[in-house]
């Protein structure tokens, strides 16, 4: 459904270095030699922090931006010169921004673009009684669009879509801003497409709660490059490798180092005032750390935190930069992430 | 043959529909609506009134007499007028760069020099072609001219070919802020100023500026040029007697390299992202 292979594409960016005249030009790359294979009816999570290339991968795919160099082909057409082709069989959705017309009734939004893709007046109504049940758009198709709530325009979104039964679904953030309600029917709404109609979905998001219920497959970008391809277990499996233990001592001292024979060499990596931070390697048995700390150490409290999917994200998105730890956190959270400094990147794409 | 003309009135066909759909979302606020295109009618009305009043002081302007004037100032508005209504929201295209409005044009099935056009579309803008048709219907009635087939059919002819040259300029400006997104300024001297510029007989301009928009921005031939012929005056350029008939010819020029601009605009747009 998506071939991608080694797709690049750089800006040149005009930087003032000072002074009215001398003025620089860089070249950056947002995205940076990215390959990858989407196949049909999988549904593929595509994350990143700000600014790592997610918009400028998804503006390629859809044809809005034309590579700098590499092969793309969505639906077996390059997105860059055949478009208007690829339009008919693509469906996207903005999250942070609606197509629908804002001033009429969603029902006349969804008509029109029936007539904007052609479809045959027989398969959009089928199409429109189907997605407006699925989406429940009854109680609001007679709405003026500027009247609807998020998440209503969401779904109406989503229904304009799909209307014509693209083969792929591309969504930029679709459940950015919605309620929990809201989220939720348009996560159900997604698996069944995917699951029902064979609709390949690829999506963008910064809410993992999409991505856990969702995507069987996530695929990371980082400064431009893919930091990331696979299953998300295996990504979990990763994280779940990084457990931090918190120890509360009775009084401040200088950071802990454990060894021992069974789990090595353990150094605190960050002290505030009587807790310190340590990272548990991951044949490490915890109870082994804690009975080990407990022995040289009189120790107050203890925590022992699981990195969640954010964590790894976080610690992904940082990629080499140092891990900073905000100051004043409360004792039960812990450190706000989980890895510090690179993660173990077993399964890292170079 | 059936098909051809099929896939050819398609492009209409669309500007229509999208036309028609934001006339009807603009419907929602019907006062404003009407309020918004009296008021466009009104100013263009006292536009013309304007001339009007000079003439109470002065007989001629630049050897012209006042039905002259306002036939240059009719063909004038009413071409600019047809054009502003078809392809006038070309200039807001920077904006829609800047907002982002335009990727999701893109990933349409349909051009989006269309969906530009008519993004918006207002009933407004039809409140331009009142005082226009009706001022050139004036000029017409009063205008001195011995009328000659030839002469009655150069009068649709020029508005015709008029409101393609400003067409055209159109989508010059708007292809330009897809390099130049904060240029509408600059794009609206050119159809605006141009308007303006053509309500007048070129007499009254200095005759290097005259040069300038016959050759350069070839607004002369919006309706200068075949006006002389209409009138039967003399050309103070001394172009040969072609000239007066080179409207079409200018108009495909224009609409031409407006089309070129517009495609080397978007692969920028597309190949920079803004």
């Amino acid at each position: 459904m998506i071939e991608a292979e080694d797709v690049v594409k750089s800006f040149t960016v005009r930087t003032r270095t000072g002074g009215l005249r001398r003025r620089g030009r860089t070249t950056l790359r947002a995205v940076d030699g990215v390959s990858f294979a989407v196949e049909p009816g999988e549904f593929v999570g595509y994350l990143g922090p700000n600014g790592a290339g997610k918009s400028t991968t998804i503006k390629m795919l859809t044809g809005i931006l034309t590579a700098s160099s590499g092969t793309l082909r969505v639906c077996g057409l390059d997105p860059s010169r055949r478009r208007t082709s690829l339009a008919r069989r693509l469906g996207v959705v903005f999250g942070q921004r609606t197509t629908l017309w804002w001033d009429l009734p969603l029902r006349d939004s969804l008509t029109l673009v029936r007539r904007l893709y052609r479809v045959e007046p027989a398969a959009h109504r089928a199409r429109f009684a189907e997605l407006s049940e699925l989406l429940e758009l009854d109680p609001f198709l007679d709405t003026p669009v500027r009247q609807l709530s998020l998440g209503q325009r969401m779904r109406g979104d989503l229904a304009a879509a799909l209307l014509h039964d693209p083969e792929l679904l591309v969504l930029d953030e679709p459940t950015i801003g919605l309620d929990v309600v809201s989220k939720a029917t348009v996560r159900d709404f997604l698996e069944r497409i995917n699951a029902e109609r064979g609709t390949t979905i690829l999506l963008t998001t910064h809410d993992l709660g999409d991505i856990e219920r969702l995507c069987r497959r996530v695929l990371i970008i980082d400064h431009g490059r893919l930091a990331y391809d696979g299953g998300l277990d295996e990504l979990r499996r990763t994280v779940d490798a990084d457990r931090v233990l918190v120890a509360e001592l009775a009084r401040p001292g200088p950071p802990i180092v454990l060894d021992d024979p069974e789990f090595g060499r353990i150094e605190a990596e960050r002290v505030q005032g009587p807790r310190q931070w340590l990272r548990l390697p991951s044949a490490a048995n915890a109870a082994t750390v804690v009975a080990a700390l407990a022995r040289r150490h009189e120790v107050r409290d203890i925590a022992l935190r699981e990195a969640g999917i954010e964590d790894v994200l976080a610690g992904l998105y940082r990629g080499d930069h140092a891990y900073t730890c905000p100051a004043d956190l409360p004792w039960e959270d812990g450190p706000p992430s989980g890895p510090p400094e690179r993660p173990d990147h077993r399964s890292m794409v170079e | 043959m059936a098909e051809a003309g099929r896939a050819a009135a398609r492009p209409l066909a669309t500007y229509a529909l999208l036309a028609w759909t934001w006339i009807r979302a603009a419907a929602q606020y019907p006062v404003s609506m009407v309020l918004l295109a009296t008021a466009t009618a009104v100013v263009s009305g006292l536009d013309a009134a304007a001339i009007g009043l000079l003439f109470t002081r002065a007989p001629r302007i630049a050897g012209f007499g006042a039905s002259e004037v306002l036939f240059l100032y009719g063909t004038s508005a009413l071409s600019f007028a047809i054009s502003d209504i078809l392809l006038g929201g070309t200039e807001r295209l920077g904006q829609h760069v800047r907002e982002g409005t335009l990727d999701a044009m893109l990933v349409r099935p349909v051009s989006p020099l269309i969906q530009v056009a008519t993004e918006d579309f207002s009933p407004r803008r039809l409140g331009k072609l009142l005082p226009a048709g009706t001022i050139l219907t004036l000029a017409l009635a009063n205008a001195d001219v011995p009328w000659t087939p030839g002469r009655l059919a150069l009068v649709p002819m020029m508005v015709l070919c008029g409101a393609l040259i400003f067409a055209g300029l159109w989508v010059l400006g708007g292809a330009v802020q897809f390099v130049l997104v904060e240029s509408h300024g600059a794009t609206k001297s050119l159809t605006y100023g141009g308007a303006y510029l053509t309500q007048y007989p070129m007499t009254v301009f200095a005759r290097d500026f005259v040069r300038g928009v016959t050759f350069v921005v070839p607004l002369a031939f919006v309706n200068w040029q075949p006006a002389l012929y209409v009138l039967d005056r003399p050309d103070p350029l001394a172009l040969p007697g072609a000239a007066r008939f080179a409207s079409p010819a200018v108009a495909a020029a224009v609409c031409a390299a407006a089309a070129v601009a517009w495609r080397a605009g978007l692969r920028h747009y597309r190949s920079t992202g803004s």
